[in-house]
């Protein structure tokens, strides 16, 4: 039986903005097992990345956060900064979309990877700078004792995405958190990576959490997936069941979206984004669903188990058959 | 937009309100002043008198009522202030604009020339030029003496240009790497047109800043050279606000506070109120001040 | 890195030469030499005359002039004051030592406190304390040098001598009249006022800076990485936070510095505080020429140096700009 290292309740997030209260998050249920890779899939204002920066409790004091965040038994919601500083880059980490902004420009790499290793385990100067060569070769730097010297400017973005990872999982976290870490690679880079991500979450049996708007990067790598829109959990479940029939017209959409060779015309998903200041009633998702009707715009759907997925469609037992092309 | 955001700033809308209320007082003078600008109180003994009832600031060496010199001579400074302002931004834009649109050679030549003047120490600077100025003989008809009020305001058009051609280059670069002006250039739009079009609106807000600190700089400037006894000089007991205040720095020894602290007060808030101003300005022309969560 | 210094200070010689050139043709045009000497020495004779040109290489032409001053200059063979004949090196040096001294004492203290103010202020932008600094820093760059100066002196000198007997700092000098020796403590307190108001400026110049500086990189996402590392507050802010902020403050402090040399005319003529600002505004006025130009090539030396100092100290510090 596989345990939960991350679960997350009845999450709500909220922002003071000079234009009103922002809805980031509006009630968002999920978890992560053990060791699994959950790739969590949204638009932008989806609250997908706001979740997880709240996990880590790295957002602004404009911000409130209510519900539960479970991590390896701990409540997260309501610690002080110093205690989730001592759960940070330990417990878990969290690696973000651009690699060359991430790291501090006048530290050598070898420097960045120990000061990590140092702030949360007994290392002296130099067991740290030997185990932080050892990362990088874990993540596949070649020349890692030379490359270690380096400043990251002199370092590809594909290499400083691989940098930023082996800081990531210094002291061995359980959760390491990755937002669009390959959004800003070449496709081949990209590869490369995700490689790296899943090499290492197979050596050190770490849960990762893979937020993106990929579905292609989402196939190769998750294990499970988790699927928002507006604030909240549209849909979840394994990866191939999700691909194969999924049950909320947004994956859907999603799925219909994908370019396919022999497909003449691309079919978006209508409509705009959502106003997270003030979202449509009910299913916010309903100004866009080909399907919505009156129980849509009064009901605020919950997820609940539909064949082998979670769905939170009110109308999902009504959908007719998916199919790729329509 | 940026209008709603500039009266957003507090201190910048006093600031106006104040500079207004100035300036309106200082154009209706005769009506406003009490006196005329070489002008008795009184019969002697009249000398240094203490703020009173007919002589609201109190007076100076010959009995002279510093109100109403005061009042004339921030109009010679703000008439100094705005004309050297105006041809110093409209000179400097264009240099700057075509310095920083251009490249190459042009752009090398002006910023090292730029680079040199404003690396000296303002004051070294400023005499030397006014005296060289002074010397070149073909000047003369156009400026008028050393002394006239004319000459300073082509002293400070001279000094000001550079520093607003600096902001427009910085600017005016800083937009040519941006990708609308590529896309412009890629459906083919001509040169002057990217310029007319593209370029000067959105340089308005740096140069506007420009102008602001540009009408400071000649007023304090102007300050400072009268502090030294090389103001302007017109005749008939004119005076500016240079001149007033340069007066301060006697008064002070000899404790006529008076004749130190309100041309020093006046000067103060006509320099805050616009740096305020330029400030507000700045903030609210600015279109990257996404700053954070 | 060696080599991109070497570069810098090869070029810094022609632009030593090319600059001096530029002033040596100012001053000539501007304070009429010959025309100077005659007025400060009415008796003097034709021959006098001409032994005055040639020794201050003041040729018809400007080119050839200058080469024959440049040549005197560097031989060491300057040419003497048009007053009294005295020489131009000991009255320089005592000149420069003064400013000197005031110029560092000011720049510490007003860089010292500068830098504390902007790092308060930036740990809660927008909060009351920032605000507060952030208005006071404006106040202090909106007034003119001179205003706080003649202010300043109003207050602690003659009203505190009306009010309490003595004056606390005195207003004028490097010490009381007819002084001789070295006292330290004579000399901070007559230099109490014009380190002040010279600080008010740098104070809130450097305060404005730092704040702007560390706000930048305080938002920026290698400092989203530093926090989700769970290090410090403490170290995130000065590992990360002030050792990126303090780079361009760095450089532009350099910059300044090599500018004071020549930049405190003001404040040293309110306190008749006998530097290199009186130094400049007397021959100025006399139209000395041989006062002028050993201080203008100390003037533009100081700043090409310091302009120098401030390029390496930022490729040092910005690994970023290191050219190879």
């Amino acid at each position: 039986m596989t345990e939960t290292i991350l679960q997350i309740r009845n999450l709500h997030i909220t922002f003071e903005t000079p234009f009103g209260q922002v809805l980031a998050v509006r009630g968002v249920d999920l978890d992560v097992m053990k060791g699994e890779v959950l790739g969590v899939v949204g638009e932008s204002g989806s609250g997908k990345s706001v979740t997880f920066l709240a996990t880590m409790g790295l957002l602004s004091s404009r911000a409130r956060v209510s519900g539960s965040i479970v991590l390896d038994g701990e409540e997260l919601v309501g610690k002080s900064s110093q205690q989730m500083r001592s759960v940070r880059g330990r417990v878990m980490s969290m690696i973000f979309q651009d690699p060359l902004s991430a790291l501090n420009p006048v530290h050598r790499i070898g420097k960045q990877i120990s000061e990590m290793l140092q702030s949360h385990q007994e290392f002296t100067k130099k067991q740290a700078a030997t185990r932080a060569i050892e990362l990088l070769d874990l993540v596949g730097i070649p020349q890692p004792a030379e490359r270690a010297m380096q400043y990251p400017h002199e370092f590809s973005g594909g290499m400083r995405q691989r940098v930023v990872i082996a800081i990531a999982i210094a002291n061995n976290p359980k959760l390491l958190i990755a937002d669009e870490p390959t959004t800003a690679l070449d496709v081949t880079v990209q590869a490369q990576i995700l490689e790296v991500i899943k090499r290492v979450q197979q050596q050190l049996g770490t849960a990762v959490v893979l937020i993106t708007h990929d579905l292609g990067i989402i196939a190769r790598v998750a294990d499970r997936v988790d699927v928002m829109y507006a604030g909240r959990n549209v849909e979840q479940g394994l990866v191939d069941n999700l691909y194969d029939h999924p049950s909320h017209p947004y994956t859907r959409g999603l799925l219909r979206s994908i370019p396919q060779p022999g497909k003449e015309r691309l079919t978006p998903i209508a409509g705009f984004p959502p106003n997270m200041i003030s979202p449509p009633s009910g299913c916010a998702f309903r100004t866009r669903c080909e399907f919505s009707d009156e129980q849509c715009e009064t009901t605020i759907p919950e997820l609940i188990p539909f064949a082998d997925l979670q769905t939170a469609c009110l109308r999902a037992h009504e959908l007719p058959n998916f199919t790729v092309t329509q | 937009m940026a209008f709603r955001r500039f009266v957003s700033h507090k201190a910048a809308v006093i600031s106006c309100v104040i500079l207004g209320l100035l300036t309106l007082l200082v154009i209706f003078a005769p009506f406003t002043s009490r006196y005329g600008v070489n002008e008795s109180v009184q019969v002697p003994p009249n000398s240094f008198l203490t703020p009173r009832a007919n002589a609201w600031l109190g007076t100076d060496d010959i009995g002279r009522d510093l109100y109403s010199r005061l009042i004339y001579g921030v109009r010679v400074s703000l008439i100094i202030g705005l004309l050297s302002a105006l041809i110093s931004v409209t000179i400097g834009s264009l240099v700057g604009a075509i310095a920083g649109f251009r490249g190459g050679k042009f752009d090398d030549i002006m910023m090292r020339i730029t680079d040199l003047f404003l690396a000296f120490p303002f004051l070294v600077t400023l005499l030397i030029v006014r005296n060289v100025l002074g010397a070149i003989p073909w000047i003369k008809p156009l400026s008028g003496d050393m002394n006239s009020v004319r000459f300073i305001i082509i002293l400070f058009s001279i000094f000001g240009w550079m520093s607003v051609a600096r902001i427009v280059r910085g600017q005016v670069l800083s937009l040519k790497e941006r990708e609308f002006i590529e896309a412009a250039r890629a459906v083919g739009a001509s040169r002057r047109f990217i310029i007319r079009q593209h370029l000067i609106p959105n340089s308005i807000g740096p140069i506007m800043v420009a102008l602001t600190f540009s009408v400071v700089g000649a007023i304090t400037g102007e300050s400072t050279l009268a502090f030294f006894g090389y103001g302007p000089q017109a005749g008939d007991g004119a005076t500016s606000l240079g001149i007033l205040v340069g007066a301060a720095k006697g008064a002070v020894q000899t404790g006529y506070w008076w004749l130190a602290v309100f041309p020093c007060f006046t000067l103060v808030v006509i320099s805050l109120s616009i740096n305020f101003i330029g400030d507000a300005l700045r903030d609210s022309t600015d279109t990257q001040l996404d700053r954070g969560l | 890195m060696i080599r991109y210094i070497l570069r810098r200070l090869a070029w810094a010689i022609p632009t030593l030469l090319i600059v001096t050139f530029l002033v040596y043709v100012a001053l000539r045009i501007g304070t009429n030499p010959v025309e100077s000497y005659k007025r400060s020495n009415p008796r003097v004779t034709p021959e006098k005359i001409r032994q005055y040109i040639d020794i201050n290489g003041l040729d018809p032409n400007y080119v050839l002039g200058y080469f024959r001053w440049l040549n005197n200059f560097v031989t060491g063979n300057w040419p003497r004051s048009i007053k009294g004949s005295r020489e131009v090196w000991p009255a320089l040096k005592d000149a420069m030592a003064n400013t000197l001294r005031l110029g560092i004492a000011a720049t510490v203290v007003g860089v010292f406190f500068g830098l504390i103010f902007g790092l308060l202020a930036s740990l809660r932008p927008g909060g009351r304390r920032d605000i507060a600094i952030n208005t006071g820093a404006f106040i202090g760059i909106s007034i003119p040098p001179f205003i706080s100066a003649i202010l300043l002196q109003l207050l602690f000198a003659v009203y505190w001598q009306r009010w309490f007997g003595s004056s606390l700092f005195p207003t004028s000098g490097v010490y009381p009249a007819g002084h001789t020796g070295f006292d330290l403590f004579l000399m901070l307190k007559f230099m109490a006022l014009p380190t002040i108001v010279v600080a008010i400026q740098i104070v809130a110049t450097y305060s404005r800076y730092l704040r702007s500086s560390l706000l930048d990189v305080l938002n920026s996402d290698y400092m989203r990485t530093a926090r989700s590392k769970g290090i410090s507050e403490r170290r995130i802010l000065v590992h990360h936070g002030m050792r990126n902020a303090l780079i361009p403050i760095v450089t532009v402090a350099a910059i300044d510095f090599g500018a004071i040399v020549g930049g405190l005319i003001i404040t040293e003529n309110i306190f008749s505080y006998p530097g290199m600002g009186l130094y400049f505004l007397k021959s100025f006025g006399d139209g000395d020429f041989p006062l002028l130009m050993p201080w203008m090539v100390i003037i533009v030396a100081s700043i090409l140096i310091f302009n120098l100092i401030a390029d390496i100290s930022y490729a040092w510090l910005d690994p970023r700009i290191r050219l190879e």
